[in-house]
């Protein structure tokens, strides 16, 4: 049986899904990620800080827009852990 | 006693009162942004009220400490832990040797104050240990904390009882929706009456870039400006003026765009102009401030901002009368 772990925001600020408007997303739907993975940033007080995987698996759904902002607890991205 | 500093947290700094008289040569203040929690931290402790303390910006430093001590944590909702164990805010915490100090997320406000017995001791620099980042001054090397910092403490005053709270009604509020005061001018007359009128009634929410500098605000309408030729002096945009101070809490308007309140390591002056100031009673507020918080500016008289500032320095009283002893 597969288990969906949210991932949640730990920080307030703004959400991107890529590193650069020129670089690919680091995770869509339907990726594979790895602990320690890179899934997005949030940008707070002018610094760009990495959201990382806490769990191994597999991208359902991407939440949140590009450049939305984001509260501390809102649910970024679900995976499926594999 | 030393503190080894783990992990640092998102942009945790040695702050205290601030450095005062130094504004006139491009030197700000500095200091705790929220005094009020700085101050109840260090008076739970018995501490000097503006002995240094460490202000931790929505994410906590991860902390271990050499010898028996206590510490108090105020200010935003980041829910401390000894050894993984949770702990209570605004009150005094007996820490162990070798016992590691974790906070939670920020579930409210924006920067909780970590008073340690003794205060932080970094070199007083220009009558304060304060952290001016961008000037490199003050505080531990002149920088927020990096990991494997080590930090050594004051002479620890005589330990205070366990338990003992800040009471609720003396906390300075976290709420998503802030009204806040201010008196307008010097260059309000540069916006139009309706356009002035509309900045004062819509709500803006705070940016994510806001930082110890300055507080930028978006989401209301831009203003219009009157027209004018500009002055010898002023640059093209309509926000421009002639160079002239700025006071910490004025309100500049780059463009018409979005507001941008300085704070405690503002830069002194520039030729944009300013609507108004925030009153030196609610500059606190903004220490606990997460970006999308929604704020209102409400205009107020010079009297009932003195008022503000009279009942401001009550509260405060209240919270000494409170906890010394």
């Amino acid at each position: 049986m597969s288990q969906t772990v949210e991932m949640t925001a730990e920080l307030p600020g703004t959400f991107y899904t890529r590193e650069s408007p020129g670089s690919e997303p680091y995770v869509s739907v339907g990726a594979t990620v790895s602990v320690g993975d890179t899934v997005g940033l949030i940008e707070v007080m002018k610094m760009f800080n990495p959201v990382v995987s806490t769990v191994a698996g597999t991208v359902v759904e991407v939440c949140v827009e590009a450049e939305d902002s984001v509260d501390v607890g809102d649910v970024l991205l679900r995976v499926e852990v594999s | 006693m030393a503190i080894e500093v783990k992990k640092p947290g998102l942009a945790t700094s040695v702050q205290d009162q601030g450095r005062q008289g130094n504004y006139h040569l491009g030197i700000p203040p500095s200091g705790a942004m929220d005094q009020m929690s700085f101050r109840a931290a260090n008076l739970l402790l018995g501490n000097e009220e503006t002995a240094a303390a460490l202000e931790c910006a929505l994410l906590g430093p991860e902390l271990t400490f050499s010898e028996d001590t206590q510490v108090a944590v105020t200010g935003a909702r980041m829910q401390p832990s000894l050894d993984g164990e949770q702990k209570p805010l605004d009150t005094v915490l007996d820490v162990r040797a070798g016992e590691t100090l974790a906070f939670g997320f920020a579930s409210a406000g924006a920067r909780g104050y970590l008073a340690v017995s003794g205060g932080i001791d970094v070199p007083v620099v220009l009558g304060s240990r304060s952290t001016y980042a961008l000037g490199a001054l003050g505080g531990l090397h002149g920088r927020t904390l990096q990991p494997g910092d080590l930090l050594e403490t004051g002479k620890p005053p005589p330990a205070r009882p366990v338990g003992k709270t800040i009471p609720s009604s003396m906390q300075v509020p976290v709420s998503r929706e802030r009204e806040i005061r201010v008196v307008l001018g010097l260059y309000d007359a540069r916006v139009e009456v309706q356009s002035l009128k509309r900045f004062l009634s819509e709500p803006w929410q705070v940016a994510s870039e806001s930082d110890r500098i300055g507080y930028r605000f978006k989401g209301g309408t831009p203003l219009n400006f009157v027209p004018r030729e500009p002055p010898f002096g002023a640059g093209d945009d309509p926000s421009n003026i002639v160079d002239a101070c700025y006071p910490i809490g004025s309100i500049q308007v780059p463009s018409g765009q979005q507001p941008i309140v300085l704070h405690r390591d503002a830069v002194s002056g520039g030729g944009y102009m300013m609507i108004g100031t925030v009153i030196s009673a609610d500059m606190d507020v903004f220490g606990q401030m997460p970006p999308n918080t929604s704020v209102r500016f409400v205009d107020v008289s010079l009297e009932q901002a003195l008022q503000a500032r009279a009942e401001r320095r009550q509260r405060l009283d209240g919270i000494r009368a409170a906890l010394r002893g």
